[in-house]
C-alpha cells in the first residue's frame, strides 16, 4: 500500500504540490488527470524519489520514502516507473535492455537475467525484437520495451507517467493494450493520463489534480458521470 | 668544399635510427602525458559536470588557463618557474608536466560534455530501476557519454601528440628538434622533414584507424 499524507513540493518559489493525502491500495490501478502544469509528474516523482519533498510523509508498504534512514535503491525495486519519454538505453539491445537491471541490481547471473528478459519480452509482444537496438524499434515497441524493463525488477507498484503522450497516434494502442494486460494481472498501478478512455475502462478510481491538490478522486462513473466538482466538469468538458 | 664537409654530412641510415630514437621520445612524452591526462580529466570532467561550488569557481576558470595560454608559453614559464621555487626538473620532466596538465583542461572539458550529453530523463529512468548513483554512471552515463564523445577525445589525444613538438623549446629531443639537428648537418630539409611527417604519420595512424573502427562498431 502507498500511502501520502500531507504532501507539500515547492521549486524555488512555487509551490507545485499543496498538501496531497491518498491512498493506493494493492491491486488498485489508479488514473491521474488534470492540466499540464498541475503536478502530476511530480507527484509520481516524489512517491519514488526521484524528486525530494518538503513537507508531508509518504509510505510505500509501511516504509517511509524519504526518510534518510530508507535504502532508496531498494525501495525504488519495488516502484517501477515508465516515463512519457521512453528512454530506451541505445548502446543495448532490447535484450541488454531488459537484462541490465537485474544482473547489476538484483544481482541475477547473466544467463538468468536473460532468461528473464527474454520472458518479459516476449510476454509484452516483442520476442522477435530481443536482440535489436532500440533505434531500430518504433516508438511504441521502445515504450513496450521500457514496461518490460520496469516489469523485470518484479515490482509491486507501477508509476506511469503520460506513457503514451510522445506516441504517434496509431502507436498508442499497442502501448495502452500492454499496460491494460498488466492490469488485468493484478498489477497496482498509478497512471497519469491524457488518455481519458482508458482511464474510464481500466481504472479502478480515477483522481483530478488541479493547481497541486486533488481536486475530487473516486470511481470512473462517479468522475466521469457525475462530478462532484465544477472544476473537475470543467476539465473534462475540455479534454473531450 | 674540404672544409664543409666537415659540418655537413650527408644523411646515413644511423640517421634514421637517430628519428626512430626521437619518435619514441615523442611517443613516449604524448603517451604520459595523454594517458594521465585522460585519468584527471576524468575526475575533473565529473567534478564540472557536478558543478558544486568549488568547481564552478576555482577549478573552471583554472583549466580554462590551461586551455587557452598557448602551450609554448606554458612549457617556457614553467621550465623557467621551476627552478626559482627550488625544483630541478629536466626538459622531458617539466614538459611531461605541462603536456599533462594541458591534457587534463582539454579532457576535462570532453567529459564533462560527455556526462551532459545523457539528459536527466535518462538517469532518471536507470535510477528508477534501482540502480545507484555509480551504477548509472558506469553501466548507463559511460557508455553513452563515451559513444558521444570519443572523437573528440581522440581529436584530443591526436592534437596532444602533435603539440608535444613544442617541448622542443626546451631542448628535449623529440621528433620536430632531432629532424632540425639533421638538418643543419646533413642542409637536406624536404628528406628528413618527409622522414619526420611520416613517422608523426606513423604516430598517429594506428590511432586513428582504432577509434574509427570502434566508432563503425558503436554505430550499428
Ligand atoms: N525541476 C523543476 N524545476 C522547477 N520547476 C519545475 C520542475 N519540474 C516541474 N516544475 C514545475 O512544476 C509544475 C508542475 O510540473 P509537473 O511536471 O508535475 O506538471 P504535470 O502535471 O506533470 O504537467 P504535464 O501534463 O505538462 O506533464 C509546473 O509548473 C512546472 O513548471
Ligand atoms: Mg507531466
Amino acid at each position: 500500500m502507498i500511502e501520502i499524507r500531507g504532501l507539500h513540493k515547492y521549486f524555488g518559489e512555487v509551490h507545485v504540490l499543496q498538501g496531497i493525502d491518498l491512498d493506493v491500495n494493492k491491486g488498485e490501478v489508479l488514473s491521474i488527470i488534470g492540466a499540464s502544469g498541475s503536478g502530476k509528474s511530480t507527484l509520481l516523482y516524489c512517491i519514488n524519489a526521484l524528486e525530494g519533498i518538503d513537507e508531508g510523509r509518504i509510505t510505500v508498504d509501511g516504509v517511509e520514502v524519504h526518510a534518510k534512514s530508507t535504502d532508496i535503491n531498494k525501495l525504488r525495486q519495488k516502484l517501477g516507473m515508465v516515463f512519457q519519454q521512453w528512454n530506451s538505453f541505445p548502446h543495448l539491445t532490447a535484450l541488454e535492455n531488459v537484462a541490465l537491471s537485474p544482473r547489476i541490481v538484483r544481482k541475477m547471473s547473466r544467463s538468468d537475467a536473460k532468461k528473464l528478459a527474454a520472458r518479459r519480452l516476449e510476454h509484452i509482444g516483442l520476442g522477435d525484437k530481443l536482440n535489436s537496438y532500440p533505434n531500430a524499434l518504433s516508438g511504441g515497441q521502445q515504450q513496450r520495451l521500457a514496461i518490460a524493463r520496469a516489469l523485470a525488477m518484479e515490482p509491486s507498484y507501477m508509476l506511469f507517467d503520460e506513457t503514451t503522450s510522445a506516441l504517434d497516434p496509431e502507436l498508442v494502442g499497442e502501448v495502452l493494450d500492454a499496460m491494460r494486460l498488466l492490469a488485468e494481472e493484478g498489477m497496482t498501478m498509478i497512471c497519469v493520463t491524457h488518455e481519458m478512455g482508458f482511464a474510464r475502462d481500466v481504472s479502478d478510481r480515477v483522481a483530478y489534480i488541479h493547481d497541486g491538490a486533488i481536486e475530487e478522486i473516486g470511481t470512473p462513473e462517479q468522475i466521469f458521470s457525475n462530478p462532484k466538482s465544477e472544476r473537475t466538469s470543467r476539465f473534462l468538458a475540455n479534454v473531450r | 668544399m674540404e672544409s664543409t664537409s666537415i659540418f655537413f654530412t650527408s644523411f646515413k641510415t644511423t640517421d634514421l635510427w637517430f628519428l626512430a630514437e626521437a619518435a619514441y621520445r615523442t611517443l613516449l612524452i604524448s603517451g604520459i602525458s595523454i594517458s594521465l591526462g585522460t585519468v584527471l580529466g576524468l575526475i575533473f570532467g565529473w567534478l564540472l559536470h557536478e558543478g558544486r561550488l568549488i568547481s564552478t569557481f576555482i577549478l573552471s576558470p583554472f583549466l580554462d588557463i590551461f586551455r587557452s595560454v598557448p602551450l609554448i608559453i606554458q612549457l617556457v614559464l614553467a621550465y623557467n618557474f621551476a627552478p626559482i621555487i627550488g625544483l630541478n626538473i629536466d626538459p622531458f620532466g617539466s614538459g611531461a608536466i605541462v603536456l599533462t596538465i594541458y591534457t587534463t583542461a582539454l579532457v576535462a572539458n570532453v567529459v564533462r560534455g560527455g556526462i551532459d550529453s545523457v539528459g536527466i530523463p535518462m538517469r532518471r529512468a536507470a535510477r528508477s530501476l534501482g540502480m545507484t548513483y555509480w551504477q548509472d554512471m558506469i553501466y548507463v552515463v559511460s557508455p553513452i557519454g563515451i559513444r558521444a564523445v570519443f572523437p573528440a577525445w581522440v581529436g584530443v589525444a591526436l592534437g596532444v601528440m602533435k603539440d608535444s613538438a613544442l617541448v622542443s623549446v626546451l631542448g628535449y629531443v623529440e621528433l620536430l628538434r632531432a629532424s632540425q639537428i639533421l638538418i643543419t648537418r646533413t642542409q637536406e630539409p624536404f628528406l628528413i622533414l618527409a622522414l619526420a611527417g611520416a613517422f608523426y604519420f606513423a604516430l598517429s595512424f594506428p590511432i586513428a584507424r582504432f577509434s574509427e573502427r570502434l566508432e563503425k562498431r558503436w554505430s550499428q
